[in-house]
Parts: structure tokens; sequence; C-alpha cells
């Protein structure tokens, strides 16, 4: 294995991944938002919310494209850069990726071109049903997306076949109701909606701020704020609590968010502030509140919460039962017909993995030495330090976007929102945040995996092409120049339509016609 | 669960399967990037490209899905495929990416600023990005049909053992035109069928032109692997249809003609060719005659007709190794589990129908040529 292409294969995949998902969070966002306007007008008749979702709808489709531009990527890179992961796990990881398409991504797809060349064409009734199409649409994508990154965190419902050398699916019950592809999704997702919300409001907050286009923004705000003090809470109330501490390796995980080093006894004390240090294995300064982090990760006084050096301990037992399946295997190779080994393989092929990583150290592991099997063992730990900040601010923002939006919904409901210029200055300034906060999540949920692309099956310097070191520097050099050029033309276009605003946009004065409105029942959507 | 299918019919109807969704790619995004193709020759000023991009401004994109669920369906269906294709034709691949990322960005991008050299630049994303995708697909069949350098490690790790530059040789490039003719055609028929005046007479025009070119070649490309100019591969032993998928346990010959041999074995295979050719033919001759929607018709048939004569000449094999023939990947033995084809099926029988009823109904609701006028009163368009 060359360790080149694996970093930059990992880096690569890193930075498409984290690009995509700058576009990915309003897109989920915005379309429920734009659903619910556009439920306003049909209901009402009253003709500012038939332009709110039209000016918020032009936002919706830059981002949009950026959106599926950069998915398309992500679709195709699994083949191009980890063609051994997708050797080993395609015939599970595979599916939930063929049903999103044909489930979400039609969806999504064919309906986002009618909701914007189909104004003349439908009924409101029939038009609205097209916006929510793209909005389930991009929801089941994040759903579907998100059973197949669960399972990579948390790989139930499957087995290893000697035979055809891959894991293969015994349980798809299991892979789609995975506790941890749930709590993703429900994070995620909320995630999204706090984005969404987070942009109208930001973006109306700089209206009123301006005195511009003032039925328009408070309008969009009073939406923003009640939509995302939702979102904000789901995100942190149903957090990524559930299924957290449900498997072996998120154990690993917990630890390394918590930089707990040694177990302690129950119930364990949370760290608030630490500086972790990877070299001495041990933290450098760290401030305790004692009893949190057991109640949060046990929910129980009694129940240990392990540490990362006991964990240590159990992965060298694992890589040493790895290795009698990796022997067990080897045997089969030669006589297929071979009973003991087949039992033996039985027994430890959940474990098989462990003994991968030994891969990294030489090519006949069967022969490892102690010190190898220790310092693969030590290879579990994900780096600390980066995981425990990323982790505290996302955190951090999580209870800061409950207090802003709790304010904007109390602002929206006693009509203050322009008696308050500190407030819209706030809000404003927080537009970048959300992303902050998702980007960080990613950070802990996929750094924090590592050294497994598969947790517990498969490391990830195996899961890389045969590819050459030039190969995947020309298209990481390709990615980064292209994706650079498309951020600014995206930003651009962003803050071009931003500036101009409802009234210039939509060519009518939004504030005058805040009272209009058309008979409900009309059919014709354009009057 | 034990599938209530046996396992060699479900390898058959997903081999069947891929192959529609092949079909359904070129078909639906192959008009619109055979519009992108003819935007810069069709549409000799700003309003008339506008026009162009208009008439497939609200189905480009759910078109450009048949493209990704291909590459999803072929993950979950026959990983090695996946695997050792994209890993194999890295740079290749990339190119394909390139120009359908750029693809989305400029149709939503192009007309939201007047500048015209920010509307050069996605104009040009949209001709570059209609004619890459498709090129690249025929050299890449081309290969296939000729078998790629590759073996597969005792891990089953796929290692690639050719060049990019191999990938284009004479036969390959061919085939690459073959492609891009193919797809200009029909982009031709679809603007024939959705405009009016200049735009509609210069895309009769080039699409009866490209229209015979591809006939042309496509008796070309026949003809020499007739000629067994290009080797095809034969089983000798092994590869058991409902066996475990293990592409290491069967032997494999390369045999000049066994191509052509397959298709005389069951002459009903002979229909791809002759739809193919027909097809292609046909829809050059109603272009003349402004049949917009009946050339749509014949080029769509033409076009799966091209597609499907590889695919019966080749069966089971879906991927010959030209320097490790054994090691080649067949329907038997590159597929995914029982079980996951058995549950890809039913996601497939559910949700097929109804894709094909919604994009039907969007289809009907933007029926009709694209105007001008209505083109620029509107602020949703392209
Ligand atoms: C939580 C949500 C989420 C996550 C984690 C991802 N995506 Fe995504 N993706 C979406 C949510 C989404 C979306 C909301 O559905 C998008 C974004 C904007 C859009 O237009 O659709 C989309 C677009 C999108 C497209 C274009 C679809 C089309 O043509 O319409 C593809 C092929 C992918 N994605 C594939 C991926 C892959 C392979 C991912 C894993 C690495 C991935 N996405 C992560
Ligand atoms: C769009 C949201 C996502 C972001 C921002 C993201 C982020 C990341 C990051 C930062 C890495 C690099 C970790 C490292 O190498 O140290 C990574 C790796 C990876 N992620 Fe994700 N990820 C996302 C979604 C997904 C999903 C949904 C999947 C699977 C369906 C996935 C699969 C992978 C794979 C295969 C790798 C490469 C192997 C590795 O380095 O671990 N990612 N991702
Ligand atoms: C108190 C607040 C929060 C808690 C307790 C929390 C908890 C977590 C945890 C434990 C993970 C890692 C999951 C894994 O390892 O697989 C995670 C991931 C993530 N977080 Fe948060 N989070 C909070 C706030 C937020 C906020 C405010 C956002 C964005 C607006 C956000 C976005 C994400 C995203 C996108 C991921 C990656 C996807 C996933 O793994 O679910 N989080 N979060």
């Amino acid at each position: 294995m060359n360790e080149v292409v694996v970093d930059l294969s990992r880096l690569q995949f890193a930075i498409t991944a984290l690009y995509h998902f700058l576009f990915v969070p309003l897109t989920l966002g915005l379309s429920v938002i734009l659903v619910i306007m556009e439920a306003v007008y049909v209901m009402t008749g009253r003709v500012i919310w038939r332009d709110m979702v039209k000016f918020w709808g032009v936002l919706f489709g830059i981002n949009f494209a950026m959106g599926v531009a950069t998915g398309i990527t992500m679709e195709f890179q699994f083949g191009t850069n980890w063609a051994y992961f997708s050797h080993y796990v395609g015939d599970i990881f595979g599916v939930p990726l063929a049903i999103e398409g044909l489930m979400a991504f039609f969806l999504e797809a064919t309906f986002v071109g009618l909701f914007f060349f189909g104004w003349e064409r439908l009924s409101k009734l029939q038009h609205l049903l097209v916006t929510t199409m793209v909005a389930i649409g991009s929801n089941f994508s994040a759903l579907w997306i998100l059973i197949a990154n669960g399972w990579m965190q948390n790989p139930v419902g499957a087995k290893f076949n000697p035979t055809t050398m891959r894991m293969e699916v015994t349980d798809f019950y299991a892979v789609i109701f995975n506790e941890v592809a749930q709590a993703k999704f429900v994070h995620t997702v909320s995630a999204g909606y706090v984005t969404g919300a987070m942009f109208v409001l930001a973006i109306s907050a700089w209206y009123l701020l301006r005195g511009r286009h003032r039925a328009f923004a408070v309008r969009s705000m009073t939406v923003a704020a009640s939509f995302g003090l939702a979102s904000a809470l789901s995100v942190v109330v149903l957090g990524d609590e559930s299924g957290y501490a449900a498997t072996e390796h998120q154990k690993m995980k917990l630890a390394a968010i918590e930089a707990e080093w040694e177990t302690q006894p129950p119930p364990a004390g949370f760290n608030v502030l630490a500086w972790p240090d990877m070299e001495k294995r041990e933290n450098a300064f760290e401030l305790k509140v004692p009893w949190v982090l057991g109640l949060i990760a046990t929910r129980s006084l009694s129940r240990e919460v392990l540490g990362i050096n006991d964990l240590v301990a159990r992965a060298k037992v694992r890589v040493r039962h790895g290795l009698r399946a990796y022997r067990a295997l080897q045997r089969l190779r030669r006589d297929p017909a071979d009973k003991a080994a087949i039992r033996e393989l039985r027994v430890f092929d959940h474990t098989l993995g462990y003994a991968l990583l030994l891969k990294r150290y030489r090519t006949d592991i069967e022969n490892a030495t102690p010190a190898e099997i220790e310092k693969a063992a030590w290879d579990t730990v994900p780096d600390v330090l980066t995981l425990f900040w990323s982790f505290r601010i996302m955190v951090g923002l999580g209870f800061y976007f409950i207090v802003l939006f709790g304010i904007a919904f109390i602002l929206s409901a006693r009509r203050a929102f322009e008696r308050h210029r500190w407030f819209l200055w706030l809000a404003f300034v927080s537009l970048p945040l959300p992303w902050v906060a998702a980007e960080l999540g990613w950070i802990v949920a996929e750094y924090g995996r590592q050294p497994w692309i598969i947790e517990g099956v498969l490391p990830t310097f195996l899961g890389v092409s045969e590819v050459s070191v030039g190969q995947v520097a020309f298209s990481l050099v390709g990615f980064i120049v292209f994706y650079t050029v498309l951020a600014v033309a995206d930003v651009y276009l962003m803050v071009k339509y931003a500036r101009l605003g409802p009234d210039a946009y939509l060519g009518v004065d939004t504030n005058a016609r805040a009272r209009e409105r058309v008979p409900v029942l009309a059919s014709a959507i354009e009057t | 669960m034990v599938p209530p299918i046996d396992y060699e019919t479900l390898k058959i109807i997903w081999w069947l399967l891929l192959g529609l969704l092949l079909v359904g790619f070129m078909v639906t995004d192959g008009f619109d990037m055979g519009a992108g193709a003819l935007l810069p020759f069709a549409g000799r000023n700003d309003e008339e490209r506008r026009l162009i991009i208009n008439t497939v401004g609200p189905v480009w994109e759910g078109n450009q899905v048949w493209f990704v669920l291909g590459g999803g369906a072929i993950f979950a269906a026959w990983p090695p495929l996946y695997a050792l294709a994209f890993s194999g034709f890295y740079v290749a691949m990339f190119l394909v990416l390139a120009a359908l990322i750029v693809r989305p960005v400029s149709f939503v991008f192009r007309s939201k600023n007047k500048d015209p050299r920010w509307r050069a630049i996605w104009d040009g994303g949209l001709f570059v990005s209609g004619i890459v995708p498709p090129l690249v697909f025929g050299i890449a069949m081309g290969n296939v049909l000729q078998g790629v350098p590759f073996r597969l490690t005792e891990d089953l790790r796929p290692v690639y053992e050719g060049s990019f530059a191999g990938l284009l040789n004479p036969f390959a490039l061919l085939c690459g035109l073959l492609a891009l003719a193919m797809v200009i055609q029909h982009g031709a028929a679809w603007l024939v069928l959705k405009t009016e005046g200049d735009v509609a007479r210069r895309a009769r025009h080039f699409g009866a032109v490209a229209g015979v070119g591809a006939v042309a070649l496509f008796a070309i490309c026949g003809a020499i692997v007739w000629a067994g100019l290009v080797e095809g591969y034969v089983i000798r032993a092994g590869a058991a249809p409902g066996a475990e998928a293990n592409p290491l346990a069967k032997t494999v010959a390369r045999e000049a003609g066994a191509w052509a041999a397959n298709l005389n074995a069951a002459p009903g295979k002979w229909l791809g060719p002759l739809v193919g050719l027909l097809g292609l033919g046909v829809a050059a001759f109603l272009l003349q005659f402004k049949r917009g929607r009946l050339a749509l018709v014949a080029s769509g048939l033409g076009i799966a007709g091209v597609i499907a004569t590889p695919g019966l000449a080749m069966f089971p094999f879906i991927l010959p190794s030209s320097s490790n023939p054994s090691m080649s990947l067949t329907v038997w033995d590159a597929s995914s589990s029982h079980l996951t084809l058995f549950l890809m099926l039913i996601a497939t029988l559910v949700f097929m129908p109804l894709i094909i009823a919604y994009t039907s109904w969007v289809y009907y609701v933007i029926r009709g040529k694209v105007s001008l006028e209505a083109l620029l009163a509107s602020r949703e368009s392209y």
C-alpha cells in the first residue's frame, strides 16, 4: 500500500465531501422553508407569500445546482479512489446508494425543474405539490446516504464470505434500522433546517437594518424564527445521544471526544476543557466537572465509561483473535474443504479487520511480532485533540443557536424586530455559524472513525485503489482548482441576488403588495 | 432469508436492468447533451442559444439522474466492475466528472448575469459537457469490447495495468465518435421538436449529417468486430451461472470472431444491430421532413439498439481482461450476493414505475414549442 496514495485519497475525499456539505444543509433547510411559505400562500392567497417563495427560490436554485454538481463527484469517488472498499462492501453499501437514486434523486431532480418552470403552467395546489416533492426528495436523499454512512460507523446485518472475499448482506432490516443511522439522520437533517433558518433570518435581518423590504423581511423572519427554534432544539435534544454508546467502536470515539485516557470509577467526570497530548497519552491540562460524563453516556450512576487505555487493551486481544481468523482464511484458500478452518473462521471472523490493521507493518501478517500487535492496537485511537475541540465547538454553537432563535421567536411574537437593532446585527453576523458546526460535526464523525473506513471491518489504508500518486495528485489539484472557481461564481451570484432584493428581482413593490390577495380557490397561479 | 427467485435468473435480470439503465441514460440525458453539443452551431446569437438551453431547462436535471442511478446500481449489483472500471479509467473518469460538474452550474448560472463574457464561459461549459461524456463512454465501450489490461490479486484487489493513452486506440476512438454522433442526432431531433425557425432549421441540418455519420461509424465498427480484428473471449471452464461470485475460478481464452459467433449462436440477438442501424438511419430521414417527435423516437430506438449490440455480443462477459483473460469479469462471477440482487429488484420494481409516471407527467406539463417571448418574460427561465 502506498501511504502517499492513501493520504492524498483521504485528503481528496475530505475536501470534496466537506465541500459538498456546504450546499447540502442549505438545500435541506431551504426546501422545507419554501414549502412552509408556499403553503401559507395557497391557504391565504396573500401574494407576498408567493413573492417570498420566488425570491428565496432563486437563491435555493443557485445553491441546489452546486449541491448536485458536487454530489456527482461523491457518487463516483468510491469507485475511483476507494476501489478495494467498493469491492469489499459494495454488496451492502451500494444498496442504499442505489435506492437513494431511485427514491430520492429522481424525485428532487425531476420536480426541481417544474418548481422554476411550472409557475405559469400549474395550478396553485399543483405547484405546492411540486415544491413539496423537492423537499421530500432532498430529505429522503439524506436518509439513504446516512444509512450508508451509518453502516460504515456501525456495520450491522452483514457477514464476511470467504469464497467471495467480501462482506455480504445477511439482514437488510438491520442495515436500515441501524440505530446509528437513525440518530445521524435526525441530527443531520435538523442541522440542515437550522442552516436554512439561519440563512433566511440573517439576510432578512440585513434588509431590516437597511430599512428595505420591510413586509417581506418581517414575514420571512417569522418563519425562520419558529422553524429555526424547533430545529435547533431538535439538533441538540435529539442529538446523537441515542445509539451513541451502543457499539464498541463508538466507545473509542466517545473516549476520544471526551479525552478520557483512563477509565474513571463511575460515574465519570466530564472534561469541559482540556489539552490532550497524543504523544504522552494524557491531558496536559483539564477542567473536570464530576459525574456529568457518566450521566450523559450511560444514563446511570454505576456503569463505567471505558477510557482509551482500556479500549486499546481490548483492541490488542482482538488483533490476536483476528490473526486466528486470518490464518484460517489462508488455510481455506489452500483447501476449501478444511472443516477445522471453516469453524475457526466462523468463530473469529468478526475480528478479522483488526488483524488487517497489521498490513501497515508487514504483508505476511501471520508472523507479526508482539511489538507490531501493540502498535496496531494503538492505531485504533483517533486524533484526540481534534475530536475533543471540534466536538466542543459544535456543541457550544448548538446551545448558542437555541438562544438566538429563542430570542428571535420572542421578538417575532412581539413584532419587535426593528426596535432591537443589536439583535438584527447578531443575526446577520451569525450567518456562517451553522456551516461551521456542521463541518465540525462531520470531522468528529469521520475523523473520529479513523483508522477504520468500515469500523472494525476494514482499515482505511486498505480501502484505496491501486492508482499512482500522480493520478491522485492530478485529480486532487483538478478538484481544488475547479471547486475554487465554482465557489467564486456561486458566492458572486448569491451576493448579487441577495443585494438585488425581492423588489428588483420580481419587479414589484413587495411592501405595497403586503395586503394584496388572490382568491384562495383560483386555479391559475400567476395573476 | 432465501430469495424466492434463483440466483442465476437474478443475475440475468440485473444484466438486463443495467442495460436498460444505460439506455435510459443515453436516451434521456442524450438529447440534452446533444443540445449542448449543438449550442454553438444551432444557436448563432445569445437569444437563440438561450432558446436552446431553455428547451432542456426543465428536464436535464432529472435526466442526469439516470447517470447517477447507473453508478449506484452498478455499485450495488456488480461491485467488482464498479471498483475496477472507475479506478482503472481514473483519468477518463475524472474528465467525465469534470464535465458533469460544470453542467448543472452552467445551466443555472449562465443567464443570471448579462455580461457577454460571463455567458460565453457557461455556454462553453454546456458545449464541453455535451461532448465529453458521450465521447468518453464510447471510448470506454470500445475498450471493453477489446478487453482491458487488469488483474485481480488473491484478495480480489483490482489492479489496472494499462495507461490512459492506451485507451485511445483507433477502434475505441471510432466508438467514441459513434457515441458522439448518436447523441448529436438525438439532440437535433429534440430541438426540431421544441423550436421553430432558424434554430430548428440548423438542427435539422446538423442532425441529419450526424445521423448519417452514426450509421456509417456503426457499420464500420461492426465490420471490424465481424472481421475478427477485435478479438473476443470465450469461457473454457468454470464460471457456473449459479455459483458464488469469485472471478478467479474459471479459465477464459481469447479468440478471433468470438463476439460475432455469439450473435450467430442466437439469431434473435441480431435484432440489436438491426434496430440500431434502422433507428439511426430512419431518424436522419425523418429529420429532413421536420418530424421532430418521430425522429426523436427513432433515434432513441437507434441508440438502444447500438448499446444492446455489444452487450448481446459479449454476454456473459462484462469486462474482459486482455492481460489475464481468466480474470475477466462476467455476469456469473462479478455480481452481488443472491440476497442483495433480490432486494434491489424489489426496490426497482417499486420505484421505477413511479419514476416513469411522474417523469412523464413533467414532460406532459412542459409540452409544446418553447417561445422566445414567453422565455424572456419569465424570471425563472435560464
Ligand atoms: C445529509 C445529506 C447528504 C449527505 C451526507 C450527502 N448528500 Fe449528496 N446530496 C444531498 C444530501 C446529502 C441532497 C440534499 O439531496 C443534494 C444536495 C443538494 C442537492 O441538490 O441534492 C445532494 C446531491 C447529490 C447528488 C446529485 C443528485 C442529483 O443528480 O440530483 C449525488 C450524486 C450525491 N449527492 C451523492 C452523495 C454521496 C455519494 C454522498 C456521500 C459521500 C453524499 N451525497 C453526501
Ligand atoms: C457530506 C457530508 C460528509 C462530510 C463532510 C464527510 C467528511 C469526511 C472527512 C473529513 C473525511 C476524512 C477523514 C480522514 O480521512 O481523516 C471523510 C472520509 C470518508 N468518508 Fe465522509 N463525510 C461525509 C459524508 C460521508 C458519507 C455519507 C459517506 C458514506 C456514505 C462517507 C464516506 C467516507 C469515506 C469512504 C471516506 C474515506 C475514508 C476515510 O478517510 O475515512 N462520508 N469524510
Ligand atoms: C449540543 C449540541 C450537539 C451535540 C451534543 C452534538 C453531537 C454530535 C455527535 C456526538 C456527533 C458525532 C456522531 C458520530 O460520531 O457519528 C455529531 C455529528 C454531527 N453534528 Fe452535532 N451535535 C450538536 C450540535 C450540532 C449543531 C448545532 C450542528 C449543525 C448545525 C451539528 C451538526 C452535525 C453534523 C452535520 C454531524 C455529522 C453527521 C452525524 O454524524 O450525525 N451538530 N454531533
